[in-house]
């Protein structure tokens, strides 16, 4: 933390484990290690001095911590929409559902550093008066499922969670539960379809969960990271959060390094930090080889050429101006062998496989998508493909109920848009301007 | 009809606990669960007997078990292997991965060896990117950073 407040570019942007503090304790994930850092003394004090919601939701809107699911949706605001005078059962969902290609961030604070989490959804509970809480975990990552249902026990049977928390009047009870290969429930409304025992197809908004969530009851959905910024904040104040930041992008964020890069991983960051120096810290481009192209958020992201990103500062902002988004902050690094068509049509086949299948431009649009772009890498392609390939992704796009069909649409749009001249050659050749080659 | 066993019947009602009293249907992903961990895939018969426990109609179960990509409906042999092919996974060598699995089980995607043992199964991504190339086994465990070598001394402890 800056002891005085500085111009946002003379502020230097380290690695700042925030989220991930634990990681390098001995058994990072238990309760006592937690407390050993002065956890749950955020909900603690909370309890004893009987804060009001009001005051907390002030404190997180003056942190600047927006949403760390994708859409970047400011949290203190989002919180000050539960309803207030509803009676009977309000529910808050922890989204840990990470299954956008290239996301793995939430796996690493439920298993290094659980009780953040439910500490984080404490507090939103009390702020929101919710007394039930789910944390809906990704189907393929079972140990953490396991490990973070183990933390709730823990949990519980300290007196954190249940009837009458650490005897007060504030009831909350939470359970982990998880999905079982859909993407598509990583959409909040699909997510409670998926709770509620039903197939995950999103819901068409309004009504909002925040008055008609799970069975119908006030609901409030945040991503994992979001809940476990939560307690430092409450501890350290919503300035000191938001000066960890720049402008637009209060404190820290982990970002997920995949692809070609010599040290994939998690790095947990102040926001702001040049894109150069986060590659340095992911080990650089691997086999010594040239960056080529980057995915700065995940694939519903678009896609940015190597001299534009190596300018560019992680976060909102910074990427914004060079046309793309921060997303959940996943980086997908290419190095200079990668076939762009092929790689494509890779995500192409997922969001063809992932949509749910409710509305037809993203049933029948993400399939024909898949098929030219298909066509093309099997030598097929036609000189018309390309413009066949951004119309069909154009209508798409905002006309239907939920983001995943603007989602499908970014890469088609970006990758042809910067590497236009690679899908000409394949479709002229019949085959790729990179070589022999797996994508 | 067969019985769910005793054990199956107690953790869904644990798993209940975590509901309202009058939302039996949200366990029904975990009921799934625990039948196919014990039975191996979900069969007709596993459905309606889930859906009696829970008083659903057979159909809003099936629906579940349709739409979710883990569950299975048909055999799967002994180990099911799933492995993500997505891009991260793709971009750290999968296909060749994939290749000497095939290869070396004599099985393609979706299919099971003639020993029953083995399924290979494609998956999207699993969240665990930095780990790459990785299966699952039945689900449940997952094995990261793989080599050929390395693959192939877990098969051979599977044996
Ligand atoms: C197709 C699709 C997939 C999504 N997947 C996730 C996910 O895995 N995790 C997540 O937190 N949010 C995901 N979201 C965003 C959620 O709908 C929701 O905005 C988010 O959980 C809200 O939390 P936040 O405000 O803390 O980010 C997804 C959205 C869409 C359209
Ligand atoms: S946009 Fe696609 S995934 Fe979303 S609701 Fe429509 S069909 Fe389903
Ligand atoms: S892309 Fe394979 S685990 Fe994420």
């Amino acid at each position: 933390m800056p002891d005085e407040i500085l111009a946002p570019e003379q502020i230097q942007k380290k690695v700042f484990p925030l989220c991930l503090r634990t990681k390098d304790l001995k058994n990072p994930a238990s309760l006592a290690t937690y407390l050993s850092i002065g956890g749950y003394q955020a909900i603690t004090k909370i309890l004893k001095e009987q804060i009001s919601p009001q005051q907390l939701i002030d404190e997180i809107k003056l942190s600047g911590l927006r949403g760390r699911g994708g859409a970047g949706f400011p949290t203190g605001l989002k919180w000050s929409f539960m309803p207030k005078d509803i009676k009977g059962d309000k529910y808050i969902v922890c989204n840990s559902d990470e299954g956008e290609p290239g996301t793995f961030k939430d796996r690493d604070i439920i298993r290094y550093n659980p009780h953040q989490i439910i500490e984080g959804m404490l507090i939103g509970a009390y702020i929101m008066g919710a007394n039930r809480g789910y944390n809906y975990i990704h189907g393929e990552i079972w140990q953490e499922y396991l490990s973070f249902h183990e933390a709730t026990r823990e949990a519980r049977k300290a007196g954190y969670l249940g009837n009458k928390i650490l005897k007060s009047d504030f009831n909350f009870d939470l359970h982990a539960v998880h999905g079982y290969g859909a993407y598509i429930c990583g959409e909040e409304t699909a997510l409670i379809e998926s709770i509620e025992g039903k197939k995950g197809q999103p819901r068409f908004k309004p009504p909002f969960p925040a008055t008609h969530g799970i069975y119908g009851r006030p609901t409030n959905v945040n991503n994992t990271e979001t809940y476990a910024s939560i307690p430092w904040i409450i501890n350290h104040g919503g300035q000191a959060f938001s000066d960890l930041g720049v402008a637009n992008a209060g404190g820290t964020k982990i970002f997920s390094v995949s692809g070609h890069v010599n040290k994939p991983g998690n790095y947990e960051i102040e926001m702001g930090m040049p894109f150069s120096e986060l590659l340095e810290l992911a080990g650089g481009v691997w086999k010594g080889r040239e960056l080529k192209a980057v995915i700065p958020g995940g694939p519903s992201t678009a896609l940015v050429p190597a001299e534009s990103i190596m300018q560019a500062t992680m976060d909102y902002d910074g990427l914004a101006k060079i046309g793309s988004s921060l997303g959940a902050g996943s980086l997908i690094v290419m190095d200079q062998t990668t076939c762009m068509v092929q790689t494509l049509k890779r995500l192409s086949y997922f969001f063809y496989e992932e949509s749910c299948g409710q509305c037809t431009p993203c049933r029948e649009g993400t399939g024909w998508v898949y098929r030219v772009i298909k066509r093309i890498v099997d030598g097929q392609g036609r000189s018309e493909d390309l413009a066949l390939l951004k119309d069909v992704s154009n209508k798409i796009s905002g006309r239907t109920i939920c983001a995943l069909g603007d989602a499908a649409a970014v890469p088609v749009l970006s990758f042809i848009k910067h590497f236009e001249n690679e899908f000409q050659y394949f479709i002229q050749h019949k085959k790729s301007m990179m070589g022999q080659q797996n994508a | 009809m067969s019985q769910l066993s005793a054990s199956v019947m107690k953790k869904i009602d644990l798993e209940l606990e975590k509901y309202p009293l009058d939302q039996k249907r949200s366990a029904v992903m975990a009921a799934l669960q625990f039948v196919q961990a014990e039975k191996g895939w979900l069969s007709d018969d596993s459905i309606s007997l889930v859906a009696n426990y829970l008083d659903l109609p057979e159909i809003a179960v099936m629906e579940v078990a349709t739409f979710y990509n883990m569950y299975d409906l048909k055999p799967v042999g002994k180990y099911k292997i799933s492995i993500c092919t997505n891009i991260s996974c793709a971009l750290r060598g999968v296909d060749e991965m994939v290749n000497h699995i095939q290869k070396s089980l004599n099985i393609k995607f979706n299919q099971v060896s003639d020993n029953g043992r083995f399924c290979l199964k494609e998956s999207e991504c699993m969240g665990n990117c930095d780990a790459a190339p990785m299966i699952t086994i039945n689900n449940e465990k997952m094995y990261e950073k793989l080599t050929p070598e390395s693959f192939d001394r877990l098969i051979k402890e599977l044996k």
